[in-house]
């Protein structure tokens, strides 16, 4: 025995570490892509230090014409391209659209003072705010109006105290009347809505003669008339109610001027919130950062979607992905069960189980095709024909329009093969002592299935909820066919009979990053909300899916059957 | 009835011609007689897995209220033969038979018959312990329940007619509404018992019931099956010859598909007429 024969290595070693190397490829990847998006998505809440700098005098890069002076937070810090002496340049928030025109501004450090180059100045008093409209500003303050004559200036001890109050009390009295418009304005709306659609359901294919000539329907419209008078004149004394509030808001107003000398006077309920950022210590920064954080996922869009939350995307998700849980897991165990249990194993089924596989395979648009054409005309068509003739008469469609009902089931239909391949591994997993055991005690072949079978596979099926969930929740191609939509005014669940609203057309988050990714006009200031609601969809169906684990792991300690 | 055993034996190893086989049973008659008899296999009962026959020409009586035991090497069909009292191997497709079984006089083969039906007089307990993944109590009243039977009082009734029958009460009794999986592998073989008693069977079909436990597990076992024997006929299939003399009261002898030898446990294997038995039960081959 030579040493030299004993140091033969054995075959297929590299093999390992091919293996290894696709592994840690596949997983480098995906963690540098949650990485990207955590760190992008995340970092959006967190307040930036705003600095007030100077240009040289012969920069081409002012931000304004007059001045060789700006103010902004740093939102980008990179090397020119195609420089190879390392020089910088900074992408600065600078916000005030209303009055510059654009909100970022790509500033090469060169073209900064000598003073500003080595080290950027941040002046303490100034303040950010965000509005209403035309994104975030960033100002000295100069004065405020409280009421018709009384005036504040700035320079007044308690000043920022006083206007931090009056903005949180605007905001106090914003909540209420948008409450009030959608809540009670909304319930009225909806009940007028319906009053005119009967109205329109009998006059429909009769001219204003006929209509006048038949006294039975004249009645019939005027006593509809009446009826939707007593709704306007509910709806009236809401509105004032609101256009009170509305009012209120104007009633005090902010006086500030940018650092590159405008001036500009605003209403205080046109402000959101007013900050400091220089001011920050940690603890400030942590709750502006949980406080945004917070606003993010629970307010509704603003401006186009490109400011504000985006709680009704969330929600709409979130119910779409429910209810197609809901279609699909009975209709995919059920084929499943067939499939596996009872159907004679020949060319048919084994036609049918490529067929159900290459379902998996057909693009997601082909599916938003069909559900446009098989559930939106067909089943929403038929469904309104029959139960909602008022609607069909007045040519609007009551289910005969996409919304989150056919969405869901359009996506449940696409995830089917997913429900059912993993359905039919886990039945398959199902010992067959266990089986017998059952039919040995008299069961009949449901019996088995239904009391043994399907509890033992119960965590099976719940792998296969979670992969339809991560499927379906994520795609966005066939719901942009079925119902999904830019805004909507309402949410699919509320507080208006009958609470659950399947004809709704919905907000959904992976339709709302195209949008404000792909169809918004500043895509410098949609690239925050684009990472902030990536970040947002993988967390929701992160959280769905750990749900759906835990459950999986409670039935697995349950039903695990220690014997095979 | 063991003078009679030496008959069929002889029959076995001259050619097993149909004449013979005939007379095979009729000594088994005397073997077993009529009223003794509750499972007759008979007219050459043979058993088919597609094209391949594993069953040959079997005729044989199984007394009422005793255990036989099903003795061979691996593969001689003492299994499927087991499998077919309760037509468990309907399960398989493309499965044939010819010849009877009839138990309590009543082919098992009848058209009319529901295998339901037969499962329920017919109990069965398997080679490797099979609980269902539920509770104890649950175990226990499955055949009830799966025949509709919800009572209550019933089934509590039964449950502990049925653990204490199968020796098992004492130590589940605080436990019946845990889940049968937390037991000790003895513990739920004894469970598998109690189950396939709960619908108070006539026969209870047990496949190698004791290959997987220890032997402490399988002396319990063995106890249980001499006691369970005053009220059911108990079929036991098993490769160990020790366990074989130990619990039955009658031994058959399988090799290749056919009966060899059938007759008492004690002549069996003290005193084989057959020149294969007399290998096998002396561990030379099998």
């Amino acid at each position: 025995m030579k040493l030299e024969d004993l140091k033969q290595r054995p075959a297929g070693e590299p093999m390992v570490w091919l293996t290894a190397m696709g592994l840690a490829l596949g997983t480098v990847m995906v963690v540098c892509l949650l990485w990207v998006i955590f760190v992008n998505g995340i970092t959006v809440f967190w307040p930036k230090p705003v600095y007030q700098l100077e240009l040289d005098a012969n920069s081409t890069h002012r931000v304004s014409a007059e001045t060789n002076v700006f103010a902004g937070a740093i939102s980008m810090d990179r090397e020119i391209t195609g420089a190879d002496d390392g020089t910088r340049e900074y992408q600065f928030f600078v916000g005030n659209k209303d009055i510059y025109g654009f909100m970022y501004k790509f500033v090469p450090q060169a073209d900064l003072v000598e003073s500003d180059r080595t080290k950027l100045t941040q002046p303490k008093d100034i303040m950010v705010a965000e509005r209403l409209e035309y994104g975030n500003a960033i100002f000295y303050p100069v004065s405020m109006q409280l009421g018709t004559n009384e005036v504040l200036r700035a320079e007044t001890p308690d000043f920022t105290t006083k206007l931090y109050a009056l903005v949180e009390e605007c905001n106090e009295r914003r909540a209420k009347y948008t409450a009030l418009e959608k809540k009670d304005i909304g319930r009225i709306n909806h009940a007028i809505r319906k009053i005119d659609i009967q109205i329109k359901a009998l006059t429909a294919n009769k001219t204003t003669k006929e209509v006048q000539a038949d006294a039975a329907l004249t009645a019939q419209i005027d006593a509809k008339e009446k009826e939707k008078e007593k709704w306007n004149a509910e709806y009236e004394i809401l509105a004032k109610q609101a256009e009170e509030m509305r009012e209120a808001q104007e009633k005090d107003s902010l006086t500030y001027r940018l650092v590159t000398g405008e001036e500009k006077t605003l209403p205080l309920g046109d402000f959101v919130h007013i900050y400091q950022p220089n001011q920050f210590g940690f603890g400030d920064k942590v709750g502006f950062f949980v406080s945004q954080f917070w606003g993010f996922l629970s307010e509704n869009p603003r401006e186009a979607n490109m400011e504000g939350g985006i709680f009704p995307a969330i929600f709409g998700t979130f119910v779409m992905t429910v209810l197609m849980s809901i279609a699909v897991m009975p209709f995919g165990v059920l084929a499943a069960i067939y499939l596996r249990e009872y159907a004679k194993d020949g060319l048919f089924v084994r036609g049918v189980r490529i067929a159900v596989n290459n379902l998996a395979g057909v693009p997601s648009i082909v599916f938003g095709a069909f559900g446009v054409g098989f559930f939106i005309y067909m089943a929403g068509g038929t469904i309104d024909r029959l139960f909602f003739p008022d609607y069909v008469a007045s040519k609007v469609p009551y289910f005969g329009t996409g919304g989150i009902l056919w969405a869901s089931l359009t996506l449940a239909l696409m995830t089917v093969p997913v429900v059912v391949v993993s359905t039919e591994e886990a039945l398959a997993a199902v010992p067959r002592a266990v089986r017998e055991g059952a039919l040995a005690c008299g069961a009949s072949k449901w019996q088995t299935i239904q009391r043994v079978v399907l509890p033992a596979s119960a965590p099976g099926l719940l792998t296969g909820l979670i992969l339809a969930m991560a499927r379906g929740a994520g795609e966005v191609a066939p719901l942009m066919l079925v119902g999904v939509v830019k805004l909507a005014p309402e949410l699919p669940i509320d507080s208006v009979a009958p609470f659950i609203h399947l004809d709704y057309k919905f907000m959904h988050l992976g339709f709302h990053i195209y949008d404000v990714g792909f169809q918004s006009p500043d895509s410098e200031a949609a690239k925050p909300m684009v990472f902030a609601t990536t970040f947002l969809l993988i967390l929701l169906v992160v959280v769905m899916n750990l749900a759906a684990i835990l459950i999986r792991n409670h039935l697995k300690k349950k039903y695990s059957t220690s014997a095979f | 009835m063991t003078t009679l055993m030496s008959e069929p034996e002889t029959q076995e190893t001259s050619k097993p011609q149909p004449a013979d086989q005939t007379a095979a049973g009729s000594t088994e008659d005397k073997a077993v007689n009529d009223s003794e008899t509750l499972i007759e296999v008979k007219d050459n009962f043979g058993f088919n897995y597609g094209s391949t026959q594993v069953l040959f020409d079997l005729n044989l009586r199984i007394p009422n209220r005793k255990v036989t035991a099903l003795i061979g090497p691996s593969g001689c069909g003492k299994s499927t033969l087991l499998r077919c009292f309760n037509r468990m191997n309907d399960l398989i497709d493309g499965i044939s038979h010819t010849g009877d079984i009839t138990i309590g006089g009543q082919s098992i083969f009848d058209p009319a018959l529901e295998i339901i039906s037969l499962r329920k007089k017919v109990g069965m307990v398997f080679q490797k312990y099979n609980p269902f993944p539920k509770t104890i109590y649950e175990n226990v009243v499955f055949s009830l329940r799966v025949s509709g039977r919800n009572n209550k009082a019933l089934l509590d009734e039964t449950v502990e007619r049925s653990l204490r029958r199968s020796a098992l009460w004492d130590e589940v009794k605080d436990r019946l509404h845990e889940s049968a999986l937390g037991l000790s592998g003895g513990q739920m073989q004894r469970l598998c018992i109690a189950r396939a008693i709960a619908n108070e069977p006539e026969v209870i079909l047990m496949d190698e019931p004791c290959s997987a436990l220890d032997p402490i597990a399988t002396g319990k076992i063995e106890e249980l099956i001499d006691e369970l024997k005053t009220d059911y006929t108990i079929v036991i299939v098993t490769h160990n010859m020790q366990q074989a003399t130990r619990v039955s009261d009658r031994t058959a002898f399988f090799y290749l598909g056919k009966l060899i030898e059938y007759g008492e446990t004690t002549k069996l294997f003290t005193n084989p007429q057959e020149k294969r038995t007399e290998d096998y039960v002396s561990g030379r081959f099998g």
